[in-house]
Protein backbone atom coordinates (compact mmCIF):
# COMPACT_ATOMS: atom_id res chain seq x y z
CA UNK A 1 0.00 0.00 0.00
CA UNK A 2 1.26 3.59 -0.78
CA UNK A 3 2.35 5.99 1.80
CA UNK A 4 0.48 8.51 0.59
CA UNK A 5 -2.12 8.74 -2.67
CA UNK A 6 -4.27 11.40 -3.56
CA UNK A 7 -7.42 10.00 -5.66
CA UNK A 8 -9.51 13.23 -7.57
CA UNK A 9 -8.55 15.64 -5.10
CA UNK A 10 -9.88 19.09 -5.65
CA UNK A 11 -8.97 22.06 -2.82
CA UNK A 12 -10.69 25.59 -2.75
CA UNK A 13 -11.17 28.22 -0.33
CA UNK A 14 -14.98 29.44 -0.01
CA UNK A 15 -16.44 27.91 -3.47
CA UNK A 16 -13.41 28.91 -5.54
CA UNK A 17 -11.22 25.77 -6.25
CA UNK A 18 -8.18 26.55 -6.70
CA UNK A 19 -6.56 23.26 -7.51
CA UNK A 20 -8.30 20.50 -9.34
CA UNK A 21 -7.96 17.02 -10.53
CA UNK A 22 -5.03 15.88 -8.25
CA UNK A 23 -3.94 12.03 -8.43
CA UNK A 24 -0.73 10.63 -6.96
CA UNK A 25 0.73 7.87 -4.67
CA UNK A 26 3.87 7.74 -3.57
CA UNK A 27 5.33 5.17 -1.47
CA UNK A 28 8.47 4.60 1.26
CA UNK A 29 11.84 5.54 0.33
CA UNK A 30 10.28 7.82 -2.60
CA UNK A 31 11.52 11.18 -3.86
CA UNK A 32 8.79 13.63 -5.09
CA UNK A 33 8.98 17.37 -5.91
CA UNK A 34 5.81 19.24 -6.50
CA UNK A 35 6.62 21.46 -9.58
CA UNK A 36 4.45 25.33 -10.71
CA UNK A 37 4.28 28.45 -10.72
CA UNK A 38 3.61 31.06 -8.49
CA UNK A 39 0.37 30.78 -7.13
CA UNK A 40 -0.34 27.04 -9.12
CA UNK A 41 -1.46 25.70 -5.75
CA UNK A 42 1.53 24.53 -4.37
CA UNK A 43 1.05 25.88 -0.81
CA UNK A 44 -2.90 24.85 -1.29
CA UNK A 45 -1.55 20.87 -1.58
CA UNK A 46 0.55 21.30 1.29
CA UNK A 47 -2.11 22.09 3.81
CA UNK A 48 -4.23 19.30 1.91
CA UNK A 49 -1.31 16.51 2.96
CA UNK A 50 -1.15 17.85 6.41
CA UNK A 51 -5.01 18.14 6.83
CA UNK A 52 -4.64 21.57 7.60
CA UNK A 53 -7.18 22.31 4.90
CA UNK A 54 -10.00 19.61 3.80
CA UNK A 55 -10.25 18.88 0.03
CA UNK A 56 -13.47 19.22 -1.24
CA UNK A 57 -14.00 16.23 -3.06
CA UNK A 58 -11.79 13.33 -3.85
CA UNK A 59 -9.64 11.81 -0.66
CA UNK A 60 -5.87 11.89 0.17
CA UNK A 61 -5.26 8.82 2.42
CA UNK A 62 -2.05 7.86 4.21
CA UNK A 63 -0.96 4.27 4.51
CA UNK A 64 1.41 2.59 6.45
CA UNK A 65 0.14 3.60 9.79
CA UNK A 66 1.19 7.16 8.83
CA UNK A 67 -0.86 10.15 10.64
CA UNK A 68 -0.88 13.59 8.81
CA UNK A 69 0.84 15.06 12.22
CA UNK A 70 3.69 13.18 11.92
CA UNK A 71 4.80 14.15 8.85
CA UNK A 72 8.09 16.50 8.93
CA UNK A 73 7.24 19.52 7.92
CA UNK A 74 9.69 22.31 6.86
CA UNK A 75 7.44 25.61 6.55
CA UNK A 76 8.57 28.76 4.69
CA UNK A 77 10.59 30.73 7.30
CA UNK A 78 9.11 33.74 8.81
CA UNK A 79 10.69 36.92 9.24
CA UNK A 80 9.68 36.23 13.29
CA UNK A 81 11.76 33.30 13.32
CA UNK A 82 14.92 34.77 11.88
CA UNK A 83 15.71 36.97 15.18
CA UNK A 84 14.18 34.60 17.49
CA UNK A 85 16.34 33.82 20.90
CA UNK A 86 16.41 30.78 21.08
CA UNK A 87 19.09 28.36 21.00
CA UNK A 88 19.67 24.98 17.71
CA UNK A 89 19.06 22.42 20.76
CA UNK A 90 15.73 24.08 21.79
CA UNK A 91 14.84 24.51 17.99
CA UNK A 92 15.26 20.80 17.04
CA UNK A 93 13.87 19.79 20.13
CA UNK A 94 10.38 21.54 19.44
CA UNK A 95 10.35 18.92 16.67
CA UNK A 96 9.13 16.48 19.03
CA UNK A 97 6.45 18.00 20.20
CA UNK A 98 4.55 15.70 18.20
CA UNK A 99 5.33 12.92 20.21
CA UNK A 100 4.63 14.10 24.02
CA UNK A 101 1.05 13.32 23.90
CA UNK A 102 -0.19 15.09 27.01
CA UNK A 103 3.42 14.89 28.72
CA UNK A 104 3.92 18.25 29.53
CA UNK A 105 8.14 17.67 29.18
CA UNK A 106 10.51 16.48 27.04
CA UNK A 107 11.75 12.92 28.33
CA UNK A 108 14.96 11.63 27.97
CA UNK A 109 14.53 9.78 24.76
CA UNK A 110 12.91 13.04 23.04
CA UNK A 111 16.15 14.89 23.93
CA UNK A 112 18.35 11.89 22.60
CA UNK A 113 16.99 11.68 19.41
CA UNK A 114 16.99 15.74 19.00
CA UNK A 115 21.29 15.55 20.19
CA UNK A 116 20.94 12.75 17.39
CA UNK A 117 19.25 14.84 14.69
CA UNK A 118 21.28 17.46 15.10
CA UNK A 119 24.69 15.09 14.83
CA UNK A 120 22.92 14.03 11.56
CA UNK A 121 23.16 17.25 9.83
CA UNK A 122 26.60 18.06 11.14
CA UNK A 123 25.58 20.71 13.54
CA UNK A 124 26.85 19.61 16.46
CA UNK A 125 29.36 22.61 17.44
CA UNK A 126 25.90 24.75 16.87
CA UNK A 127 23.76 22.96 19.32
CA UNK A 128 24.18 25.30 21.93
CA UNK A 129 24.18 28.64 19.56
CA UNK A 130 21.59 30.95 19.66
CA UNK A 131 19.40 29.94 15.98
CA UNK A 132 19.38 33.83 14.98
CA UNK A 133 23.14 34.00 14.79
CA UNK A 134 23.36 31.15 12.44
CA UNK A 135 23.67 32.01 8.33
CA UNK A 136 20.85 30.91 6.10
CA UNK A 137 21.53 27.46 4.77
CA UNK A 138 22.83 26.71 8.56
CA UNK A 139 18.82 27.91 9.77
CA UNK A 140 17.80 25.04 7.09
CA UNK A 141 19.66 22.59 8.29
CA UNK A 142 18.14 23.12 12.12
CA UNK A 143 14.76 23.07 10.48
CA UNK A 144 15.48 20.15 8.78
CA UNK A 145 16.69 18.16 11.87
CA UNK A 146 13.49 19.49 13.69
CA UNK A 147 11.23 17.84 10.95
CA UNK A 148 12.95 14.00 11.46
CA UNK A 149 13.02 14.66 15.00
CA UNK A 150 8.95 14.90 13.89
CA UNK A 151 8.81 12.22 11.72
CA UNK A 152 10.39 8.53 10.90
CA UNK A 153 8.31 8.32 7.12
CA UNK A 154 7.76 11.42 5.60
CA UNK A 155 9.10 14.86 5.40
CA UNK A 156 7.57 17.61 3.66
CA UNK A 157 9.83 20.27 2.68
CA UNK A 158 8.39 23.92 1.51
CA UNK A 159 10.95 25.11 -0.94
CA UNK A 160 13.89 24.69 1.42
CA UNK A 161 16.21 26.30 -0.63
CA UNK A 162 14.53 29.26 -1.09
CA UNK A 163 17.04 32.64 -0.36
CA UNK A 164 20.13 30.57 -0.05
CA UNK A 165 23.32 31.03 -1.94
CA UNK A 166 23.98 28.63 -5.23
CA UNK A 167 26.66 26.70 -2.38
CA UNK A 168 24.61 26.31 0.49
CA UNK A 169 21.91 25.58 -2.03
CA UNK A 170 23.82 22.55 -3.23
CA UNK A 171 24.94 21.41 0.24
CA UNK A 172 20.97 20.92 1.21
CA UNK A 173 19.83 19.58 -1.76
CA UNK A 174 22.74 16.82 -1.42
CA UNK A 175 21.80 16.44 2.32
CA UNK A 176 18.25 15.63 1.71
CA UNK A 177 19.14 13.16 -0.77
CA UNK A 178 21.35 11.64 1.80
CA UNK A 179 18.52 11.38 4.22
CA UNK A 180 16.15 10.15 1.21
CA UNK A 181 18.93 7.43 0.21
CA UNK A 182 20.36 6.67 3.86
CA UNK A 183 17.43 7.10 6.25
CA UNK A 184 14.71 5.57 3.78
CA UNK A 185 12.95 9.03 4.83
CA UNK A 186 10.24 9.69 2.20
CA UNK A 187 10.51 13.13 0.85
CA UNK A 188 8.14 15.81 -0.78
CA UNK A 189 9.85 18.77 -1.52
CA UNK A 190 8.06 21.85 -3.43
CA UNK A 191 10.22 23.91 -5.40
CA UNK A 192 10.91 26.12 -8.26
CA UNK A 193 14.21 25.07 -8.99
CA UNK A 194 12.95 22.27 -11.77
CA UNK A 195 17.05 21.33 -12.40
CA UNK A 196 17.40 20.33 -8.84
CA UNK A 197 14.21 18.88 -9.29
CA UNK A 198 15.19 16.37 -12.14
CA UNK A 199 18.53 15.64 -11.01
CA UNK A 200 17.17 14.69 -7.53
CA UNK A 201 13.71 13.44 -7.49
CA UNK A 202 12.00 10.05 -8.37
CA UNK A 203 9.18 11.35 -9.02
CA UNK A 204 7.76 14.46 -10.27
CA UNK A 205 4.31 16.21 -9.63
CA UNK A 206 3.62 19.37 -11.96
CA UNK A 207 1.03 21.52 -11.06
CA UNK A 208 -0.88 24.82 -12.84
CA UNK A 209 -4.38 24.86 -10.95
CA UNK A 210 -4.36 20.84 -12.05
CA UNK A 211 -2.37 18.56 -12.29
CA UNK A 212 -0.06 18.80 -16.05
CA UNK A 213 1.84 15.51 -14.83
CA UNK A 214 2.73 12.99 -12.26
CA UNK A 215 5.01 10.02 -12.63
CA UNK A 216 8.75 8.84 -12.57
CA UNK A 217 11.26 11.55 -13.29
CA UNK A 218 12.55 9.98 -16.29
CA UNK A 219 9.24 10.60 -18.23
CA UNK A 220 8.50 13.61 -16.97
CA UNK A 221 11.66 14.92 -19.26
CA UNK A 222 10.11 13.11 -22.24
CA UNK A 223 6.42 14.77 -21.28
CA UNK A 224 4.88 18.17 -22.82
CA UNK A 225 4.80 19.49 -19.77
CA UNK A 226 8.52 18.56 -18.57
CA UNK A 227 9.89 19.88 -22.11
CA UNK A 228 8.16 23.28 -21.67
CA UNK A 229 9.21 23.83 -18.38
CA UNK A 230 12.88 22.46 -18.74
CA UNK A 231 13.07 24.31 -21.95
CA UNK A 232 11.99 27.48 -20.51
CA UNK A 233 14.77 27.16 -18.35
CA UNK A 234 12.77 28.07 -15.22
CA UNK A 235 15.36 28.54 -12.30
CA UNK A 236 13.93 31.69 -10.29
CA UNK A 237 15.81 34.22 -8.50
CA UNK A 238 14.99 34.72 -5.25
CA UNK B 1 17.99 54.21 53.75
CA UNK B 2 17.13 50.67 52.65
CA UNK B 3 16.64 50.02 56.12
CA UNK B 4 14.37 52.05 56.87
CA UNK B 5 12.41 51.62 53.81
CA UNK B 6 12.40 48.04 54.62
CA UNK B 7 11.54 48.27 57.85
CA UNK B 8 8.46 50.76 56.51
CA UNK B 9 7.23 47.94 54.45
CA UNK B 10 7.28 45.69 57.01
CA UNK B 11 5.48 48.04 59.25
CA UNK B 12 2.70 49.38 56.69
CA UNK B 13 0.52 46.77 55.34
CA UNK B 14 -0.45 48.04 52.22
CA UNK B 15 3.16 48.44 51.21
CA UNK B 16 3.82 44.84 51.91
CA UNK B 17 0.46 44.13 50.22
CA UNK B 18 1.92 46.27 47.46
CA UNK B 19 5.28 44.16 47.17
CA UNK B 20 3.63 41.34 46.95
CA UNK B 21 1.26 41.16 44.37
CA UNK B 22 4.22 43.99 42.30
CA UNK B 23 6.65 41.18 42.41
CA UNK B 24 4.12 38.29 41.65
CA UNK B 25 2.47 40.46 38.47
CA UNK B 26 6.07 41.29 36.99
CA UNK B 27 7.19 37.58 37.40
CA UNK B 28 3.62 36.76 35.20
CA UNK B 29 3.87 39.51 32.64
CA UNK B 30 7.36 38.87 32.45
CA UNK B 31 6.77 35.17 31.52
CA UNK B 32 3.99 36.17 29.16
CA UNK B 33 6.04 38.58 27.74
CA UNK B 34 8.13 36.87 25.62
CA UNK B 35 5.86 35.37 24.11
CA UNK B 36 3.63 38.49 23.50
CA UNK B 37 6.57 40.21 21.81
CA UNK B 38 8.13 37.67 19.61
CA UNK B 39 4.53 37.19 18.01
CA UNK B 40 4.19 41.10 17.84
CA UNK B 41 1.45 41.21 19.95
CA UNK B 42 2.85 43.44 22.17
CA UNK B 43 0.03 46.18 21.76
CA UNK B 44 -2.70 43.68 22.75
CA UNK B 45 -1.29 44.43 26.49
CA UNK B 46 -1.55 48.03 25.94
CA UNK B 47 -5.17 47.94 24.47
CA UNK B 48 -6.31 45.47 27.40
CA UNK B 49 -5.00 47.95 29.89
CA UNK B 50 -7.52 50.21 28.72
CA UNK B 51 -10.39 47.96 28.23
CA UNK B 52 -9.77 47.14 31.91
CA UNK B 53 -10.18 50.97 32.71
CA UNK B 54 -13.47 50.90 31.02
CA UNK B 55 -14.37 47.55 33.28
CA UNK B 56 -13.39 48.99 36.40
CA UNK B 57 -15.25 52.34 36.42
CA UNK B 58 -18.04 50.16 34.79
CA UNK B 59 -17.32 48.32 38.43
CA UNK B 60 -17.70 50.79 40.26
CA UNK B 61 -20.53 52.93 39.30
CA UNK B 62 -21.95 49.12 39.30
CA UNK B 63 -20.97 48.66 42.75
CA UNK B 64 -19.80 45.77 41.89
CA UNK B 65 -16.50 44.06 42.63
CA UNK B 66 -13.77 45.26 40.62
CA UNK B 67 -11.92 42.23 39.21
CA UNK B 68 -14.95 39.96 39.30
CA UNK B 69 -16.10 42.64 36.11
CA UNK B 70 -12.92 43.41 34.98
CA UNK B 71 -11.43 40.10 34.37
CA UNK B 72 -13.76 38.31 32.45
CA UNK B 73 -14.12 41.66 30.11
CA UNK B 74 -10.56 41.62 29.09
CA UNK B 75 -10.40 38.16 28.41
CA UNK B 76 -13.13 38.41 26.07
CA UNK B 77 -11.62 41.20 24.64
CA UNK B 78 -7.82 39.92 23.99
CA UNK B 79 -9.07 36.73 22.80
CA UNK B 80 -10.86 38.76 20.08
CA UNK B 81 -8.16 40.74 19.26
CA UNK B 82 -5.48 37.80 18.89
CA UNK B 83 -8.62 36.00 16.86
CA UNK B 84 -8.76 39.70 14.70
CA UNK B 85 -4.69 38.65 13.48
CA UNK B 86 -6.13 36.17 10.98
CA UNK B 87 -8.08 37.75 8.44
CA UNK B 88 -10.87 39.97 9.29
CA UNK B 89 -12.52 43.19 8.75
CA UNK B 90 -10.37 45.02 10.75
CA UNK B 91 -6.84 44.91 10.64
CA UNK B 92 -5.17 43.51 13.93
CA UNK B 93 -3.22 47.16 14.81
CA UNK B 94 -6.29 49.27 13.89
CA UNK B 95 -8.88 46.94 15.62
CA UNK B 96 -6.43 47.26 18.87
CA UNK B 97 -6.02 51.06 18.52
CA UNK B 98 -10.39 51.36 18.08
CA UNK B 99 -11.39 49.25 21.20
CA UNK B 100 -8.63 50.67 23.52
CA UNK B 101 -9.36 54.12 22.82
CA UNK B 102 -13.08 53.48 23.02
CA UNK B 103 -12.88 51.94 26.42
CA UNK B 104 -10.84 54.58 27.79
CA UNK B 105 -13.46 57.15 26.71
CA UNK B 106 -16.32 54.17 27.89
CA UNK B 107 -14.53 54.95 31.18
CA UNK B 108 -13.96 58.36 31.17
CA UNK B 109 -17.62 58.68 30.22
CA UNK B 110 -19.35 56.12 33.23
CA UNK B 111 -16.82 57.88 35.46
CA UNK B 112 -18.14 61.42 35.15
CA UNK B 113 -21.49 60.46 34.90
CA UNK B 114 -21.31 58.42 38.46
CA UNK B 115 -19.23 59.78 40.69
CA UNK B 116 -17.64 62.78 38.38
CA UNK B 117 -13.75 63.12 37.56
CA UNK B 118 -11.92 62.33 40.64
CA UNK B 119 -8.62 61.19 42.62
CA UNK B 120 -10.57 57.70 41.51
CA UNK B 121 -9.76 58.10 38.02
CA UNK B 122 -6.29 59.42 38.54
CA UNK B 123 -5.87 56.28 40.54
CA UNK B 124 -7.03 53.95 37.81
CA UNK B 125 -4.88 56.15 35.22
CA UNK B 126 -1.67 55.94 36.95
CA UNK B 127 -1.65 53.30 39.83
CA UNK B 128 -2.02 53.87 43.35
CA UNK B 129 0.10 51.23 45.83
CA UNK B 130 -3.05 51.78 48.10
CA UNK B 131 -5.79 50.61 45.76
CA UNK B 132 -5.17 46.82 47.02
CA UNK B 133 -7.10 45.30 50.23
CA UNK B 134 -6.09 42.18 51.87
CA UNK B 135 -8.72 40.20 49.85
CA UNK B 136 -7.61 41.94 46.46
CA UNK B 137 -4.11 40.20 47.65
CA UNK B 138 -5.13 36.80 48.31
CA UNK B 139 -6.80 36.48 44.83
CA UNK B 140 -3.97 38.17 43.09
CA UNK B 141 -1.69 35.47 44.95
CA UNK B 142 -3.80 32.56 43.79
CA UNK B 143 -4.58 34.08 40.40
CA UNK B 144 -0.80 34.66 39.54
CA UNK B 145 0.19 30.65 40.99
CA UNK B 146 -2.28 29.56 38.68
CA UNK B 147 -0.88 31.51 35.61
CA UNK B 148 2.73 30.52 36.80
CA UNK B 149 1.09 27.09 36.81
CA UNK B 150 -0.13 27.14 33.37
CA UNK B 151 2.73 28.30 31.65
CA UNK B 152 5.02 26.04 33.32
CA UNK B 153 3.09 23.33 32.30
CA UNK B 154 2.54 24.62 28.58
CA UNK B 155 6.18 25.97 28.06
CA UNK B 156 6.91 23.92 25.55
CA UNK B 157 3.98 24.20 23.36
CA UNK B 158 3.78 27.58 24.24
CA UNK B 159 7.72 28.10 22.51
CA UNK B 160 6.50 26.12 19.44
CA UNK B 161 3.50 27.65 18.91
CA UNK B 162 5.69 31.37 19.57
CA UNK B 163 8.44 30.28 17.80
CA UNK B 164 6.46 28.57 14.41
CA UNK B 165 2.98 28.26 14.39
CA UNK B 166 2.74 26.75 11.24
CA UNK B 167 4.88 23.88 12.71
CA UNK B 168 3.17 23.46 15.41
CA UNK B 169 -0.20 23.15 13.67
CA UNK B 170 1.38 20.77 11.27
CA UNK B 171 2.52 18.46 14.02
CA UNK B 172 -0.58 18.26 15.44
CA UNK B 173 -0.87 21.14 18.21
CA UNK B 174 -4.30 22.98 18.70
CA UNK B 175 -2.31 26.32 18.50
CA UNK B 176 -6.05 28.10 18.51
CA UNK B 177 -6.30 26.94 21.76
CA UNK B 178 -2.74 28.06 22.93
CA UNK B 179 -3.31 31.50 21.53
CA UNK B 180 -6.57 31.39 23.44
CA UNK B 181 -4.23 30.38 26.90
CA UNK B 182 -2.19 33.29 26.24
CA UNK B 183 -4.47 35.99 25.62
CA UNK B 184 -6.32 34.41 29.06
CA UNK B 185 -3.17 35.01 31.02
CA UNK B 186 -2.68 38.22 29.32
CA UNK B 187 -5.70 39.42 29.99
CA UNK B 188 -5.35 38.43 34.01
CA UNK B 189 -2.26 39.59 34.27
CA UNK B 190 -3.02 42.93 33.14
CA UNK B 191 -6.41 42.91 35.46
CA UNK B 192 -4.79 42.12 38.35
CA UNK B 193 -1.69 44.19 37.90
CA UNK B 194 -3.71 47.64 36.29
CA UNK B 195 -4.78 49.03 39.60
CA UNK B 196 -1.19 48.81 41.32
CA UNK B 197 0.81 50.10 37.78
CA UNK B 198 -2.18 52.26 36.43
CA UNK B 199 -3.97 51.55 32.89
CA UNK B 200 -1.63 53.85 30.95
CA UNK B 201 1.40 52.22 32.26
CA UNK B 202 1.13 48.60 33.10
CA UNK B 203 1.37 47.39 29.35
CA UNK B 204 5.71 48.29 29.98
CA UNK B 205 5.67 45.26 32.87
CA UNK B 206 4.78 43.36 29.75
CA UNK B 207 7.00 44.56 27.18
CA UNK B 208 10.37 45.95 28.87
CA UNK B 209 11.77 42.93 30.63
CA UNK B 210 10.86 40.60 27.72
CA UNK B 211 12.70 43.34 25.00
CA UNK B 212 15.51 43.69 27.70
CA UNK B 213 16.17 39.72 27.72
CA UNK B 214 15.88 39.63 23.90
CA UNK B 215 18.25 42.05 23.50
CA UNK B 216 20.73 39.27 25.11
CA UNK B 217 20.33 37.06 22.42
CA UNK B 218 20.80 33.82 24.76
CA UNK B 219 18.81 30.30 24.78
CA UNK B 220 14.80 30.71 24.74
CA UNK B 221 14.93 29.41 28.36
CA UNK B 222 17.60 32.33 29.58
CA UNK B 223 15.31 34.34 28.38
CA UNK B 224 12.70 34.28 29.75
CA UNK B 225 14.21 33.79 33.01
CA UNK B 226 16.50 36.81 32.39
CA UNK B 227 12.96 38.68 31.51
CA UNK B 228 11.50 37.36 34.87
CA UNK B 229 14.93 38.13 37.30
CA UNK B 230 14.67 41.68 34.91
CA UNK B 231 11.30 42.06 35.89
CA UNK B 232 11.05 42.07 39.52
CA UNK B 233 14.25 43.45 40.15
CA UNK B 234 12.92 46.82 38.27
CA UNK B 235 9.50 46.54 40.29
CA UNK B 236 11.65 46.42 43.46
CA UNK B 237 14.04 49.72 42.38
CA UNK B 238 11.25 50.90 41.32
CA UNK B 239 9.05 50.72 44.61
CA UNK B 240 12.06 51.79 46.72
CA UNK B 241 12.57 55.07 44.69
CA UNK B 242 8.97 55.53 45.24
CA UNK B 243 8.83 55.71 48.35
CA UNK B 244 12.16 57.38 49.20
CA UNK B 245 11.08 60.16 46.31
CA UNK B 246 7.52 60.18 47.13
CA UNK B 247 7.17 59.65 43.43
CA UNK B 248 4.13 57.79 41.81
CA UNK B 249 4.87 53.16 42.12
CA UNK B 250 3.74 52.84 38.43
CA UNK B 251 6.26 55.78 36.51
CA UNK B 252 8.99 54.73 38.31
CA UNK B 253 9.04 51.08 37.78
CA UNK B 254 8.50 51.97 33.97
CA UNK B 255 11.24 54.84 34.03
CA UNK B 256 13.96 51.67 36.16
CA UNK B 257 12.79 49.05 33.37
CA UNK B 258 13.31 51.99 30.55
CA UNK B 259 16.95 53.12 31.75
CA UNK B 260 17.86 49.37 32.16
CA UNK B 261 16.86 48.68 28.49
CA UNK B 262 18.92 51.76 27.27
CA UNK B 263 21.88 49.74 29.22
CA UNK B 264 21.64 46.49 27.56
CA UNK B 265 20.64 47.69 24.67
CA UNK B 266 23.49 50.22 24.31
CA UNK B 267 25.89 47.20 25.79
CA UNK B 268 24.79 45.00 23.31
CA UNK B 269 25.33 47.29 20.26
CA UNK B 270 29.07 47.86 21.57
CA UNK B 271 29.26 44.09 21.95
CA UNK B 272 28.41 43.45 18.62
CA UNK B 273 30.46 46.74 17.13
CA UNK B 274 33.34 44.77 19.23
CA UNK B 275 33.10 41.17 18.03
CA UNK B 276 32.53 42.42 14.82
CA UNK B 277 35.67 44.28 14.47
CA UNK B 278 37.19 41.12 16.07
CA UNK B 279 36.08 38.03 13.83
Amino acid sequence: MALISCENAAFGYDSEIVLSDINFSLHGGEYMCILGENGAGKSTLIKGILKLMNPVSGTIRMGEGLKAWEIGYLPQQTAVQKNFPASVFEVVLSGRINSMGIRPFYSGRDRKDAHEKIRLMGMEEYEKKSYQELSGGQKQRVLLARALCASKKLILLDEPAAGLDPVAMNDLYELIKDINDNMKMTVIMVSHDVRAAVKYASHILHLSHKQLFFGTTADYIKSSAGKEFLEGGTVYDY
Amino acid sequence: MIINTINAIFSYPFLMRAFVVGILVSLCAALLGVSLVMKRYSMIGDGLSHVGFGALAAAAALNAAPLSVAIPVCIVCAICLLRLKDGSLVAGDSAIAIVSSSSLAIGIMIISMSSGMNTDVYNYMFGSILALSYADMVLCIVVSILIIAVYILFYNRIFSFTFDEVFARATGTNTGMYSIVLAVLTAVTIVIGMRMMGALLISSLVIFPALTAIKMRKTYKKVIVISAVVSVICFVVGMFVSFNAEAPVGASIVIINLAVFIIVSLYSCVKRLFTQKHV
